[in-house]
């Protein structure tokens, strides 16, 4: 197998508490990979090591076999690595077309360009038009995204993500808050990817998890506990101990 | 399918936002005809253009990538200085290049400091800039011997604008050279601001988190605007030595670029008129209120700032911007510039 994402002995302390403890992951190319846990369990550490908004206190990260372990935010998502966020990240301000505008001007080297205006280039413009009608959001292109409906933002919030054209996404907890029948919509979107982008999916929803997943990896306490097809997962003693039993109680 | 319909649409709808309005038109060819129409009040009106594109320089900054600064003034002073050392010591006599001389070395000034400033959030940064300037001050003072100290520099002459137009005594020459000037970066700003670089500076001050996230190399055009907008103060700061044939240790005053930021936010930040139609207000201002209460005018300035912050600024320019809209909405027999999207409307 091809691997696509891999982290070696990854670490992370915040003071004494160790909240990445020894993480190793191999994350086919083209995996529907779901990483599960209960509360606290290091989930969102994980992301932001991966994406480079925290350094690793020890350890390495490799995006299709290359080290980027170093390398800062922005240049891993040239490199082919992009998230969305649990809580969306976007510009109150600008709009759809502004905002993914931007995603695609950065991807093709534009971002820098301060003589040509925006719009002026047929390629983006091209990528531009085919991201938003395939997010429906075309209606809205010109609404500042702070005036936009939820649903609309939640879909925003994963077009972006999109637009950057990654080989591996991350998608941390993409139907979080999204009300049932538009949650559709952006389940529909993930899975028309191209089979060989990687999907790193972090979710709560048990559900979700299950329908979407190939591999899932259960982390506890900042470390991997198992990791398997999604039938063995769920069948895991251990993972019904410390993870479906607490859910079961709660 | 879509594609393809739809990508003219999102090209024209992308432009839109780049494309001249009327108002802004009518706006610059005011600013023109003041020139013909008030002949005995160039000096202050020279004053108020040098402001306004000093003004510009910040909302370059602040508006647009969300940079504060309490100390634009380093870069002011350092564009009048080399402007007023320029022409005393006759190394380059000719005031456009001198200008241009004065500008690149505010700019290096820019470079250098832009990676203290980055870094850090707002309170850091207010700090930074302050200290930047209150610094350059102290050195200024401390090398009187270039700098001529509290005196300042005496004697500066400044030679014919491009070997033709001469300095006259009522401001006339100074005024449109200031006016060209500032229209010239003016345009330079605007182009910039509609460009993927531009807009990424928006992002950035809207959400770094997301900037990053989609690849936008954040510190680094973070420099390049702070480095760009000193550049533009320098300018102002040689328009103002030029234009003066002074240059002494105030151009580095605190009180220079908290007045700034006064200007800014009583003209709005982020749509580049703001610098400019705050200059205005600004300076107007001060007159009216000093020819009446020379003691107490700052109280004035004072109650105004708040009433500004306290009834918002968007609602003030709805005010304003009531009757002219509706003049283009019956002369012109189109809708205000800011529509209501369809989807929106009731």
């Amino acid at each position: 197998m091809t691997v696509a994402l891999e982290t070696t002995g990854l670490e992370k302390h915040f003071g004494g508490l160790r909240v990445t403890r020894d993480l190793s992951l191999r994350i086919a190319q083209g995996a529907r990979h779901a990483l599960i846990g209960p509360n606290g369990a290091g989930k969102t550490t994980v992301i932001n090591l991966l994406t480079g908004v925290l350094k690793p206190d020890a350890g390495r990260i490799l995006l299709e076999g290359r080290d980027i372990t170093d390398l800062p935010v922005h240049r891993r998502v040239l490199r082919g690595l992009s998230r969305t966020f649990q809580i969306n990240q976007l510009y109150a301000d600008l709009t759809p077309l502004e905002t993914i505008g931007l995603a695609v001007s950065e991807r093709l080297g534009r971002g820098g360009d301060w003589w040509r205006g925006m719009g002026t280039r047929g390629d983006v413009n091209a990528e531009i038009a085919d991201n938003l009608s395939r997010f429906h959001l075309l209606d809205v292109m010109n609404q500042p995204t702070a005036t936009l409906a939820y649903g609309k933002q939640r879909l925003l919030e994963i077009a972006v993500a999109i637009a950057c054209k990654p080989r591996v996404l991350l998608l941390d907890e993409p139907a979080a808050g999204v009300p049932e029948n538009e949650r559709r919509d952006i389940l529909s979107a993930v899975a028309s990817l191209p089979r060989d982008v990687t999907v790193l999916l972090i979710e709560h929803d048990m559900d979700l998890v299950f329908s979407f997943a190939d591999r899932i990896s259960v982390l506890v306490n900042g470390g991997l506990l198992v990791e398997g097809a999604p039938q063995d997962v769920a069948r895991d003693p251990q993972v019904k101990a410390v993870y479906l039993g607490e859910a079961a109680d709660a | 399918m879509s594609a393809v319909t739809t990508q003219p649409d999102v090209s024209s709808q992308a432009i839109a936002h780049a494309r001249w309005r009327a108002g802004e038109v009518a706006f610059w060819i005011a600013v023109l005809a003041c020139g013909f129409l008030f002949p005995s009040r160039y000096l202050i009106m020279t004053d108020i253009v040098r402001l306004g594109l000093f003004a510009l320089s910040l909302d370059l900054i602040l508006g647009y990538a969300g940079i504060v600064s309490l100390g634009h003034a380093a870069f002011f002073g350092v564009g009048a200085y080399c402007a007023g050392l320029l022409a005393l010591h006759g190394i380059i006599t000719e005031p456009v290049i001198a200008l241009v001389a004065a500008g690149l070395a505010a700019m290096v000034l820019g470079f250098l400091t832009s990676f203290l400033v980055i870094r850090g959030v707002d309170l850091t940064r207010l700090m930074v800039t302050l200290g930047i300037a209150l610094l350059l001050e102290a050195l200024a003072e401390r090398f009187s011997d270039i700098t001529g100290g509290t005196d300042g520099l005496q004697g500066i002459e400044i030679a014919p604008i491009l070997g033709r137009f001469e300095f006259d005594m009522f401001g006339r020459t100074g005024f449109f050279y200031a006016l060209a000037v500032t229209f010239l970066l003016f345009l330079l700003a605007r182009r910039i601001v509609h460009s993927p670089f531009g807009l990424s500076l928006r992002a950035i001050k809207n959400n770094p988190l997301r900037a990053a996230a989609i690849g936008i190399p954040v510190n680094r055009r973070l420099v390049a605007v702070y480095t760009l907008a000193a550049f533009y103060a320098g300018i102002a700061g040689a328009l103002f030595t030029q234009t003066t044939a002074l240059a002494s240790l105030d151009v580095f005053s605190f009180e220079r670029s908290a007045d700034l930021l006064l200007v800014l936010i009583i003209g709005g930040t982020g749509y580049l008129y703001g610098g400019l139609i705050g200059a205005v207000i600004f300076r107007m201002l001060q007159e009216v209120f000093s020819t009446l209460t020379p003691q107490y005018w700052q109280f004035w300035i004072g109650l105004v700032l708040v009433v500004i912050v306290l009834i918002g600024r968007q609602r003030l320019h709805r005010w304003v911007l009531w009757a002219p809209n509706l003049l283009i909405a019956q002369f012109g027999g189109r809708r205000e510039a800011v529509a209501v999207p369809e989807s929106d409307a009731p």
